[in-house]
């Protein structure tokens, strides 16, 4: 655990020094709030950009978080004297994850703020977040396993996550997006974020949540027994 | 004496490719041995399987008494491992390089400046590993491989691409590890610094060891020819055999005062290997 810890610790200095990272942390919780307050249209659902966004930032920033940095420590080679220095594989994926999973929660935390929302609709907010950047984070550790350089993990990173992050609101516009979109966890992220004003929420979207989960830990499962973290 | 590092006929193959053939050598405690080829011999390959990164497909590797195709904890704690590709945190400080290892290591903080003392790196603990000389950078990789003040220490290329300064400062602080009793395996392909560093050294060519011995005793065998290379004071050189039967010619030379330098022809060790392969070294 220390030295999951210790990763932790490290990947929180090298946060502040990545503006790629840091950027996927930043731009949505700091929209947010500018976006609620700036933009005021008649007939727009209250905090609209807050569960909008929220959205997107689960498709993208765990995602391109826990991609980047794998893939990064493999491409130059800190990871390769990091296991050498008997620091075991799931101690650095569960440093890295933990680490990407509360800097994400730190920013849901922040658009949950901006929503304005009571104890228990921002308890429900903060869990239906949690679930998702957990599922998102899967995603990113199999494709940074997955990728031997920065360059490919973007290369696959980027379609996943614009297919993750714009399915909620193409949905919107579009009847059959939304017949496919629905057996996605970030519709359904967004279509649980939308009812937690009201009185009783549907709460089926768990199972698709939950089985996106499984089926990402799956993959993930598969991609590290093929490649390994060499 | 005491083998740390054992080597019996091993091979790898990687694809259709063999990577490693044969190789058998032992490193004693204390010992600085040298592994020397040109680049793509297979001497990095050779330091992924001794500490336990790839397993051969024959033969058997031991470190210190053990298979190294199970190194646990313990062994780990006495290896330092400098890879050529040093694997530096180039955002993180210097000192935060070496930070996030004490922490993984469980090594306090104090350790860390007498690391970069020892270095020449304490000035430069600041700065970003990015802002960093190639010879800064091998350095801190140096500390970083010091850090759990093991008992081996495993250098790949430590002064590849370094200026002779700070190859000279290199040298220092692995003269003076040695002296510690610290075993060190280093690769090069820097015959000079093999032959004025290392007490053993091997020539490895496409994955063979083709010559091992002290640097001074491969050479001496090599010298077949065995021949004195004369330079006299009107620029003229003159290659004398050397035996008896140039000491009158050699007389003459220096009641004539003639002699500006007299020089051996015993081989390098690169003519050696150019010799045994054929090949120029690269």
């Amino acid at each position: 655990m220390s030295k999951a810890a210790a990763i932790f610790k490290k990947e929180l200095k090298d946060t502040f020094k990545n503006k790629t990272i840091l950027i996927q942390f930043l731009m949505f919780p700091a929209l947010v709030p500018i976006m609620e307050n700036a933009v005021r249209i008649d007939g727009m659902p209250e905090n609209f950009f807050v569960k909008l966004f929220a959205s997107m930032y689960i498709g993208m920033a765990p995602l391109t978080g826990m991609a980047a940095v794998i893939s990064e420590e493999k491409e130059k080679n800190t990871l390769r004297v990091l296991l050498l220095s008997n620091v075991k594989p799931c101690e650095y994926l569960l440093g890295v994850g933990v680490y990407i999973w509360t800097a994400c929660m730190l920013g849901a935390v922040v658009i949950c703020a901006a929503g304005g929302y009571g104890l228990r609709g921002s308890l429900v907010f903060l869990s239906v977040m949690a679930a998702g950047i957990l599922v998102s984070a899967l995603i990113g550790a199999a494709i940074g396993v997955w990728s031997k350089t920065q360059m490919m993990a973007t290369s696959v990173t980027v379609p996943v996550m614009m297919v993750l992050a714009f399915l909620p609101m193409l949905s919107m516009f579009n009847d059959s997006i939304a017949a496919v979109a629905k057996y996605t966890y970030s519709e359904q992220i967004s279509i649980l974020l939308n009812q937690i004003d009201a009185p009783r929420m549907e709460v089926s979207g768990v199972w698709v949540i939950a089985g996106n989960g499984l089926l990402a830990a799956l993959l993930f499962a598969a991609v590290y027994r093929r490649r390994g973290l060499e | 004496m005491s083998y740390v590092i054992e080597a019996e006929d091993i091979s790898l193959s990687l694809g259709k490719k063999q990577i490693l053939d044969q190789i058998s050598f032992r490193v004693g405690e204390g010992e600085i041995f040298g592994l020397l080829g040109p680049s793509g011999a297979g001497k990095t390959t050779l330091i992924k399987l001794l500490t336990g990164q790839l397993k051969q497909d024959a033969g058997y590797a031991r470190l210190l008494g053990r298979d190294t195709g199970g190194l646990g904890a313990a062994e780990h704690s006495q290896i330092g491992v400098m890879m050529d590709d040093l694997g530096l945190y180039e955002r993180l400080s210097v000192y935060d390089n070496l930070a996030f290892y004490a922490d993984i290591y469980h090594i306090s903080r104090g350790k860390i400046e007498e690391l970069l003392e020892s270095v020449g790196l304490y000035e430069a603990r600041r700065r970003a590993v990015s802002k960093l000389s190639k010879g800064m950078k091998n350095r801190l990789s140096l500390a970083r491989a010091l850090m759990r003040e093991g008992k081996i220490l495993f250098l790949d290329e430590p002064t590849s691409g370094l200026d002779p300064v700070t190859t000279r400062q290199m040298h220092e602080i692995l003269a003076g590890l040695k002296k510690k009793g610290v075993t060190i395996f280093l690769t090069t392909h820097n015959m000079y610094e093999a032959a004025s560093l290392c007490v053993r050294v091997a020539l490895l060519n496409e994955g063979k060891i083709i010559e091992q011995g002290r640097p001074g005793e491969i050479c001496r065998k090599y010298n077949d020819l065995n021949l004195l290379r004369v330079t006299l004071k009107s620029g003229e050189e003159v290659l004398l055999k050397n035996s008896p039967a140039s000491a009158l010619r050699m007389r003459e030379y220096l009641e004539q005062d003639a002699i500006w330098a007299i020089h051996s022809t015993e081989p390098t060790l690169e003519s050696v290997f150019i010799e045994l392969t054929g090949k120029e070294w690269i």
